[in-house]
């Protein structure tokens, strides 16, 4: 009984999480998978909202600035909000440039946002992190406060996909792709491509802010290393890549598969000594990465691959 | 003898079929040109020879050895030398690297033949330290012919080597192309400046959807009425677009 | 005087020594872009690579780095080339972003398997500290960054040689100005491409030598020097190796150079902001000249 009341709240929270990530791969897949903009900032959007709805909800405080004591609704906004200008002062500087480039200064731009948490301690309290994150519905009881907020994240989730399969379908969604698939033509037939760029890169750093923002109401604390790399970049572009680039419904189920795996995996390794423990910590890495070179080369449409209008592409 | 012959070419890119069986050849110490409207695929003539083209039928042979298909490197060492239209040097090269590299698949001294280019355009020799991408247009033109003659080529193609130059240069560029016939290598080109071409070539095929339409020697060519209404528009040069 | 020495003990020497580095790193980082077409996000780890080899054969030699640095060359090289023919070569003919996701996914496999087999804990190169020598009263330099300094030039020179005596050096050069004209010139592309492998990753696993024998050995060491490497590559002209060399020295000593106290007493710039700098001046070339300081390629 003990035990299987504890394996149905483990499903709960990797239920949460994978739901958190879900919003990450469906706001990279605005900007990937649609638009074709390659961004590896991913760590620094969601660290912008998780600190921003940190920031804004938590009580009094002498260790950072805050001691708002905001609704989490506006905590969620209010990340969403910041992300985005952020995002669009990126995208001014950035957008223009060839993919690579994009690339390399989205990475560039986690860094300095990772630099910023760590310096500016009266804001953030530097790399001891901010904790006493309110979480929605924490007053229920247990389980239900879990499934509550379970049910909000899924709620969301379902929210994001519907808004963007409806934007997708809709002739802004038809123009996103005739940009990635011909960027000239587009250009020849008038469409102001570096506006809808710019739309998706901010609508999927916004969403990314989002998950950023219940990240941290979800651990109740969110220090530095929510912008490591590999855990909130790299996991994301996997999830996506496996799911199926370009398909909203691989995006989602990408990222509850590849959490599972990413998450049952740490229990596997977490039974072994200590000194194996941390060592095999890389081999899932190791393995995610392989995983990631896998689908590249033999499956690169993912497990949904996307539905294209015309079954194949016209030459170079 | 010819040179370069192709018999009854076809190929495109993919699915696309952009040559439907295109004959023509080229004999010793010829200048061929290849004139026809856009689209009619004169410059994807000279990439089937190539090899950046996918040939479905037909033959390429250069002096009876089949090159049909052969991959782009070894038709160079064959002897087949192709100065592309545009980004036809190597910018940040000097001039002498660019020849350098133009002699890349020689393993022999290349030294004498270097000299002769540079008895063929003196201009280089003077500037032969400075990068490439620091010459005139017309200078430029020489260093893309020079290099690619370094191998001591059967054959030269030259796509479009005037597009997109003015008046003055053209005529400088048409001479150029003179001299090195002169010097001995057969030409086979591509010109949109088409009167001019035909007036220094010694034959002429005139290409329409990717077939042959017309050939014949220089002078009959701008002399057929039918050609001149088509291509030549009648008396004023039709620049390439 | 007192002052201006300290400026040069403790910002500029420092400061140069960093730019070797990097100029060494970013020349391999713009091959690859010139040549590769792509942005490898895995130079870092080549380099974090090259230095766990180094410390390895430092473990079972009594030789000092320098001793021992090309026979990491060598194996650093042996991997790299393994990872091109598995992971990138597929990718040749693909859109040029597959290539980098590639890279990224290598850039965290290599890294994971550097930290399961050596773990993470810091390590060092060569045991305890240095005294540093003085020259003419004050100016005072450690034999470490003497070293340092002089490998970097030498192999600097080396590199100038190759690219412009060595007959495959200039078909770099010129496949980096343009692929296609290589391609109809006859230069044959693979091998090209190994020889860029070779060079860059024999630069990087040096560079992080170079870094590990001034510092200490730990697995982000590469990724830490990824971005002032792209810096200094997009700085110099994506595709000119002389670009990146400067790019890196400059990068370098800016770096060292914004926590000197320019202005009052305090440094110019929050020293935890150093890895920043390399940053801004990125976006500050790609806003101003994204063609670089000696007109690289813009993609």
């Amino acid at each position: 009984m003990e035990q299987s009341y504890g394996i149905f709240l483990y499903i709960i929270s990797l239920a949460t999480m994978g739901g958190i990530y879900a919003m990450l791969t469906l706001g990279l897949n605005i900007q990937w998978g649609f638009t074709g903009l390659f961004n590896v900032g991913i760590a620094g959007f969601f660290a912008i909202g998780a600190y921003v709805s940190a920031i804004l909800t938590t009580p009094e405080t002498t260790r950072h600035l805050g001691g708002f004591e905001l609704p989490y609704i506006l905590g969620f906004s209010a990340s969403m909000v910041v992300t985005a200008l952020i995002a669009w002062g990126v995208g001014k500087v950035c957008l223009r440039l060839r993919s690579d480039y994009l690339a390399i200064a989205t990475i560039g731009i986690g860094e300095i946002f990772r630099l910023v948490l760590k310096n500016e301690t009266w804001a953030t309290n530097g790399p001891r992190g901010v904790s006493m994150i309110p979480k929605p519905f924490e007053s229920l009881a247990e389980p239900y406060n879990q499934l509550m907020f379970l049910a909000l994240v899924l709620v969301t989730v379902v929210v994001i996909y519907l808004l963007i399969e409806a934007a997708c379908k809709s002739p802004w969604g038809r123009v996103m792709t005739a940009i990635r698939e011909n960027e000239p033509a587009a250009r020849a037939a008038g469409k102001n491509v570096e506006r809808f760029r710019m739309e998706a890169f901010v609508i999927g750093c916004m969403i990314m802010g989002l998950a950023g923002a219940f990240t941290a109401q979800y651990l109740k604390f969110i220090d530095p290393n929510a912008t490591e790399l590999t855990t909130t970049t790299f996991l994301v572009w996997v999830m996506l890549i496996v799911g199926g680039s370009a398909n909203n419904k691989g995006a989602i189920l990408g990222a509850f598969v590849m959490w599972t795996v990413w998450s049952a995996s740490e229990i596997l390794t977490s039974r072994l000594p200590d000194d194996m423990a941390i060592r095999t910590a890389y081999v899932r890495i190791f393995l995610i990465g392989l995983a990631l070179q896998i689908m590249l080369q033999k499956f690169p449409g993912g497990i949904i691959p996307e539905k294209r209008p015309k079954p194949s592409r016209s030459p170079e | 003898m010819a040179v370069l012959s192709l018999d009854q070419v076809v190929g495109g890119y993919g699915d696309t079929q952009i040559l439907h069986g295109v004959s023509m050849h080229v004999d010793e110490g010829e200048i061929v040109v290849i004139i026809g409207p856009n689209g009619a695929g004169k410059s994807t003539v000279m990439k089937a020879v190539f090899g950046l083209l996918n040939l479905s039928s037909g033959r390429v042979l250069l002096d009876d050895n089949e090159i049909t298909n052969m991959p782009t490197e070894m038709v160079v060492r064959q002897g087949v030398c192709y100065v592309p239209q545009t980004a036809n040097i190597f910018p940040s090269l000097t001039v002498e690297e660019n020849l350098e590299m133009g002699a890349y698949v020689r393993n022999d001294d290349f030294r004498p033949r270097m000299a002769e280019i540079y008895d063929l355009f003196p201009p280089l020799l003077e500037k032969r330290k400075h990068p490439a991408g620091t010459l005139s247009g017309g200078q430029r033109q020489m260093v893309a012919m020079g290099k690619a003659m370094m191998l001591e080529p059967k054959i030269l193609l030259l796509d479009e080597p005037t597009a997109g130059l003015s008046p003055k240069f053209r005529g400088e560029i048409f001479s150029i192309i003179r001299t090195v016939n002169n010097a001995g290598t057969p030409i086979l080109m591509v010109e949109q400046n088409a009167k001019q071409a035909l007036k220094i070539a010694g034959r002429g095929y005139v290409l329409v959807d990717g077939k042959n339409k017309f050939e014949g020697a220089g002078q009959a060519l701008l002399d057929d009425p039918e050609v001149g209404e088509m291509f030549l528009g009648g008396g004023s040069h039709k620049v390439a677009s | 005087m007192i002052a201006l020495m300290e400026f040069i003990n403790f910002y500029l020497i420092p400061g140069v020594v960093l730019g070797s580095i990097y100029a060494l790193g970013a020349v391999g980082i713009t091959l690859t872009f010139g040549i590769l077409r792509f942005a490898n996000f895995a130079h870092g780890e080549t380099m974090t690579l090259g230095v766990y080899f180094t410390w390895t054969l430092m473990q079972i030699t009594p030789f000092h780095p320098l001793v021992i640095l090309p026979a990491s060359m060598l194996l650093t090289v042996i991997v790299v080339l393994g990872i091109d023919r598995v992971f990138y070569k597929p990718f040749r003919a693909s859109p040029t972003i597959m290539v980098v996701m590639a890279s990224f996914g290598i850039m965290l496999m290599v890294r994971s398997i550097i930290q399961f087999i050596w773990g993470v804990q810091l390590k060092g190169l060569v045991p305890g500290i240095q005294r540093p020598m003085l020259l003419f009263d004050s100016l005072r330099i450690s034999p470490k960054h003497m070293v340092i300094i002089a490998s970097a030039v030498v192999l600097v020179l080396a590199i100038h040689l190759l690219l412009s005596r060595t007959k495959i050096g200039k078909a770099m050069r010129a496949m980096s100005d343009s692929p296609e004209l290589a391609r109809l010139t006859g230069i044959g592309t693979e091998k090209i491409v190994m020889t860029t492998w070779v060079v860059g990753a024999s630069l990087a696993c040096a560079a992080g030598v170079f870094l590990a024998y001034d510092t200490h050995v730990e697995t982000m060491m590469g990724f830490k020097l990824l971005l002032p490497m792209f810096a200094a590559a997009i700085l110099g002209g994506v595709g000119k190796p002389y670009g990146a060399i400067a790019g890196g020295l400059i990068i370098g000593l800016v770096e060292e150079l914004s926590s000197y106290p320019w202005i009052g007493t305090e440094p110019l710039l929050n020293p935890g902001y150093k890895a920043g700098v390399a940053f801004a001046i990125m976006v500050l070339m790609l806003l101003w000249r994204p063609s670089g300081l000696f007109r690289g390629r813009v993609f």
